[in-house]
């Protein structure tokens, strides 16, 4: 079972882009305090992001012909994980490197590829993804924002919510109802590119419980969109969306959110001269981490080979977020352990940070329970 | 020849004489004869002997399913020992033919129970590059149906990394029985009117299950990547992650199973017993992790993913 999931190893010319990369990252990352850094994916700096397009950092999988680098997902895997274990700002161009533009290379019209891939290449065309509402999240099939269609225009009335980057976002991808009722389930969904200037739209940041503003409540009122907002097919946007989350699920960024503080923590360990029981913590959860890893790359081979593995990147998905969670909790107890011993304020910011965001890591991009539902479907029990 | 024409005549091999009536008859009588008689027959003992020397030269990584399916059938034989035992006395050029044959070989590297070793008539220890091969008491654990044993040598912590990584091995190959042997049953026993397996909660027992058994077939990849000369480091990532994989997936699939896993007669628990096993040999998940801990603080000055890229 799972067999087409076998290691494989990152070719060495994929490898070598991450030495350019480190320095560029070094200078952006090298006032930023750990408990920033910590945020990782969700850090956002529009003028990093820039200056990545331009050294040829963003589009990785992409043809060149659209202003991408034709290089595929291994060499993309290099760029993201570097970013990551950094812990580099990467939040404006995230969503658009990792599905956005992928999504219009397959299914847009020749038109849309040359409008904005060459612009999500550089970093200029921020989007964000609107699939969610306050009445359907793991049930996305009901969702009820409505698109109608009127002379040549898209009419959008409804909400999205939970938008990850709305308010600095130059376009959302919105999964909505053109036909049928929500009864109809996965039929009459469809994909269409809003444009997040256009008149009636209100968008409304919501705030964490970190203090952070990250996403956001997105209001459509009578919002008018040209035609060509429609990317693929009318009525697709189901499937359409399953082959985009098969890219949303697979990345490193499934198993790295807790990297930051795990480096914090292992410096601290080194100059408290700590017992056995620590290290052999930090020993499990790094072997953990490595195994991930090269799970991480296997999807990436299926990827790189043109499969669509929504079930293997379910799998490593739920395993990576459980070991991203249990390492803020994990070094909590061990640090605590120690009462007489002090801490570093800025590792016990980061940690608090952590263990505080921890749980949103088994809720966004699917939940736990939604993941192994389709790992289950995979094993063929549903 | 292609991989799987080297894989399918040992699959079918075992498929015949390693069935779940033969594994119970070994635990029972400790008898080898009917079983290593066609396992020596085969050639297969030689795969991973370098073709210098008469063997088929794999490399462990080549090697992997065979190995997986020394655990698909729980086999408590120490026959991947002798595989690794006899390509590492080739290689270093030690006669051992004369006064052991092709003898049951079984790997000591420490002081605790060793896998196979009640079935083994010669031992190894020493190191990967100096193995020494000699004759040693054994004393029996008593543990029903358990055929390890404590030798009377002093283990050898050398040949520990590759004993584990084949330990991780045959993890791999048992979790992926007791995967589809598992999920079979869920599909099969039917509860308050239906299949276990249309349960919810029964679904995300073996959703866990299956992450586990492909964690540790990957980590089992990993360690056979780093080949019979692996560092402690390289082992330590198998053999903890594949140890970690064990313990959690003998207890959801007996509790999938409900009481007829537990009986004698039904085959899981000849799985399940064997994870059990493999899982403590050779160092369980602590030790491994004992080792990259060290191995990471040794390292101040790089990130995690850095650390990994080079202990890989
Ligand atoms: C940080 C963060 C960023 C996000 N960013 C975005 C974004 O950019 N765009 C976007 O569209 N969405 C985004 N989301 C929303 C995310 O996709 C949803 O939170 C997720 O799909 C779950 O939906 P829900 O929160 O409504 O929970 P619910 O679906 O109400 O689930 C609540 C609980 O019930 C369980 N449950 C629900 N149905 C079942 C079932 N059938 N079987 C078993 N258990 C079930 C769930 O597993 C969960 O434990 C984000 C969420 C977070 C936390």
């Amino acid at each position: 079972m799972f067999d087409s999931l076998t290691i494989s190893s990152l070719p060495s010319v994929d490898a070598a882009l991450a030495v350019d990369l480190r320095a560029l990252i070094a200078d952006t990352v090298a006032d930023m305090p750990t408990d920033k850094r910590a945020r990782t994916w969700a850090g956002h700096s529009a003028e990093f992001s820039r200056k990545l397009g331009q050294a040829g950092y963003l589009g990785l999988t992409l043809p060149k012909a659209y202003g991408g680098q034709e290089r595929g997902p291994f060499a993309r895997f290099v760029v993201v994980e570097e970013l990551l274990s950094a812990g580099a700002p990467v939040a404006a161009h995230w969503i658009a490197d990792r599905q956005s533009g992928p999504l219009i290379h397959r299914f847009g019209t020749e038109e849309q590829r040359q409008f904005y891939l060459p612009k999500i290449c550089k970093g200029e065309a921020l989007f964000c993804i609107g699939m969610s509402e306050p009445g359907s999240g793991s049930d996305l099939a009901s969702v009820r924002t409505r698109a109608e269609k009127d002379g040549d225009h898209w009419v959008l009335n409804g909400q999205k919510i939970w938008t990850t980057n709305a308010p600095q976002s130059h376009y959302m991808i919105a999964l909505v109802r053109t036909s049928g009722t929500a009864a109809d389930r996965h039929a009459g969904l469809s994909q269409l590119i809003v444009d997040l200037s256009l008149p009636g739209i209100t968008i409304r940041p919501i705030e964490d419980l970190t203090g952070d503003s990250h996403f956001a409540e997105v209001f459509f009122d009578n919002v008018r969109l040209p035609a060509d907002a429609l990317v693929g097919s009318e009525g697709e946007g189901w499937k359409q969306v399953n082959a985009e989350l098969a890219f949303e699920r697979s990345g490193p960024e499934r198993i790295y959110s807790s990297v930051i503080l795990l480096d914090a923590w292992a410096s601290h360990l080194r100059e408290v001269g700590r017992s056995e029981a620590s290290v052999r913590l930090l020993g499990g959860l790094t072997a953990k981490l490595a195994v991930l890893r090269e799970m991480s790359i296997a999807v990436t081979a299926q990827l790189a080979a043109g499969e669509s593995p929504v079930v293997e990147a379910s799998l490593v998905k739920d395993l990576g977020t459980s070991l991203e969670q249990s390492i803020p909790s994990l070094i909590a107890e061990d640090l605590a352990a120690h009462p007489d011993e002090a801490v570093d304020p800025m590792l016990f910011k980061t940690l608090n940070y952590l263990s505080h965001i921890a749980p949103s890591f088994s809720l966004r991009g699917g939940t736990r329970e939604i993941l192994r539902g389709i790992i289950a479907r995979g094993l063929g029990l549903r | 020849m292609s991989m799987s024409e080297i894989f399918e005549p040992f699959a079918r091999l075992l498929s015949d004489i390693a069935t779940p009536a033969a594994v119970r008859a070994l635990e029972v009588s400790g008898d080898v004869a009917p079983i290593w008689s066609a396992v020596e027959a085969s050639g297969y003992l030689d795969i991973l002997v370098g073709e210098e020397f008469g063997g088929a030269g794999l490399t462990l990584s080549d090697a992997a399913p065979i190995f997986e399916l020394l655990g698909r059938h729980a086999l408590p034989l120490p026959i991947g020992d002798t595989m690794l035992a006899r390509a590492l006395l080739a290689r270093a050029g030690v006669e051992y033919g004369a006064d052991y044959g092709s003898a049951p070989i079984a790997l000591v590297t420490g002081a605790q129970p060793c896998v196979g070793a009640g079935f083994a008539s010669a031992f190894l220890t020493g190191s990967p590059t100096a193995p020494v091969l000699q004759a040693a008491e054994v004393s029996a654990t008593g543990v029903h149906g358990d055929r390890s044993a404590v030798v009377s040598l002093s283990g050898s912590a050398e040949l520990r990394p590759v004993a584990a990584i084949l330990r991780a091995l045959t993890i791999s190959g048992a979790a992926h029985q007791l995967l589809e042997m598992t999920v079979a049953y869920a599909n099969d026993r039917a509860q308050f009117g239906k299949p276990i397996g249309k349960f919810q909660a029964v679904q995300q027992q073996l959703a866990v299950l299956a992450e586990q058994a492909v964690a540790a077939r990957i980590a089992a990849a990993m360690g056979a990547r780093a080949g019979l000369d692996a560092s402690p480091l390289q082992a330590a990532l198998a053999k903890h992650n594949a140890s970690v994989a064990a313990a959690q997936i003998a207890p959801i699939a007996h509790g999938v199973h409900g009481a007829i896993g537990i009986s004698e007669e039904y085959d899981l628990q000849l799985f399940t017993r064997r994870l059990n096993e493999w899982r403590m040999a050779d160092g369980s998940e602590a030790y491994w992790a004992d080792v990259v801990g060290h191995a990471r603080l040794g390292q101040p000055d790089v990130p995690t993913t850095q650390f990994i890229r080079s202990a890989i």
